[in-house]
């Protein structure tokens, strides 16, 4: 009976991976779900707010888009939109972002030098979303001992609950 | 949706910069139905320019946006605008740049769901000057 609890555990964990990652192969973007971390796009985002992203390789970065980037050698996505793009004619994007909510570009947020975002440092476009429900992560990494309880809890029910 | 403007440009350091002010007069509607539907949180309005250089195939810069909450008026009547950002160029592809295309466009933020970007109606397209403002000053 445990036998069949824990592959019963290891089905819903293998399914849960499988989505993930085919939702990562049908969007194009290494993380097509983020979490809104900072308020420089308020009032359109906030912290907490989850945002569904594409990253399609054809996809032409346009004036005016909202994009996820990283920075070079950092690991935090930030989320801001695109507001100058010079393109050259063998497809070379040079693009500069900023947040709605701050008052200067993103040229500060950038490497040392740096004054230009490419097509490399994009995570994916924001094509859609959900308010306050990416709270959760938020909670879970400020409050680690409440990630793990979580965790406990949840693998204690998997395991303890028996079939009637 | 129209835009009128005066525009010059001007040397700095070693790009292109143009000083450009405008008049917008615009309707944001959706079809027929008001644009600020149920699931209308704000809506992000910008005007953008787009044009191509010989250092670049195509080049867009954001010259002035603005947020309309839901209940502000969709009806933009805008006189003497200035640009909020500097409209620099990757190079010198401004002058006597025969065809600088103005675009007023809105990113629409509903209250939960798909984030779409509706380009407006009525683009104007601008010559620019042949030659660099030299004694205005700023």
């Amino acid at each position: 009976q445990l036998y069949y609890q824990v592959l019963n555990f290891a089905m819903i964990v293998s399914s849960a991976l499988m989505i993930w990652k085919g939702l990562i192969v049908v969007t194009g973007s290494e993380s097509p779900i983020v979490v809104v971390l900072s308020g420089s796009m308020e009032p359109a985002f906030h912290r907490g707010d989850l945002l569904f992203l594409t990253n399609f390789h054809d996809d032409p970065i346009k004036a005016g888009e909202i994009v996820v980037f990283k920075v070079e050698g950092r690991d935090i996505p930030i989320v801001h939109r695109v507001i100058k793009v010079h393109a050259k004619e063998n497809g070379y994007i040079k693009f500069l972002t900023k947040g709605d909510n701050n008052e200067v570009d993103d040229r500060g947020l950038y490497k040392e030098g740096q004054n230009w975002l490419e097509k490399k440092d994009v995570v994916g476009r924001a094509r859609g979303f959900l308010p306050y429900v990416g709270m959760v992560t938020i909670v879970m990494n400020d409050y680690p001992k409440f990630k793990y309880a979580l965790l406990a809890v949840m693998g204690a029910y998997v395991l303890l609950k028996r079939e009637s | 949706l129209r835009k009128n403007l005066e525009d010059f440009t001007g040397p700095r350091e070693k790009s292109d910069l143009a000083i450009v002010s405008f008049d917008i007069y615009a309707d944001i509607l959706n079809g027929e139905k008001n644009i600020f539907d149920w699931n209308v949180k704000q809506l992000f309005v910008y005007l953008s320019v787009e044009y191509s250089t010989k250092n670049n195939a195509l080049n867009q810069v954001v010259l002035w946006d603005k947020i309309l909450l839901r209940g502000d008026n969709p009806r933009l009547f805008l006189k003497d605008m200035k640009s909020k950002y500097f409209f620099f160029d990757d190079g010198n592809g401004l002058k006597a740049n025969r065809n600088v295309t103005f675009t007023l466009s809105w990113n629409v933020i509903p209250n939960a769901g798909i984030l779409p970007l509706i380009t407006g109606s009525g683009q104007l397209s601008v010559p620019f000057p042949d030659n660099y403002e030299t004694t205005k000053s700023y």
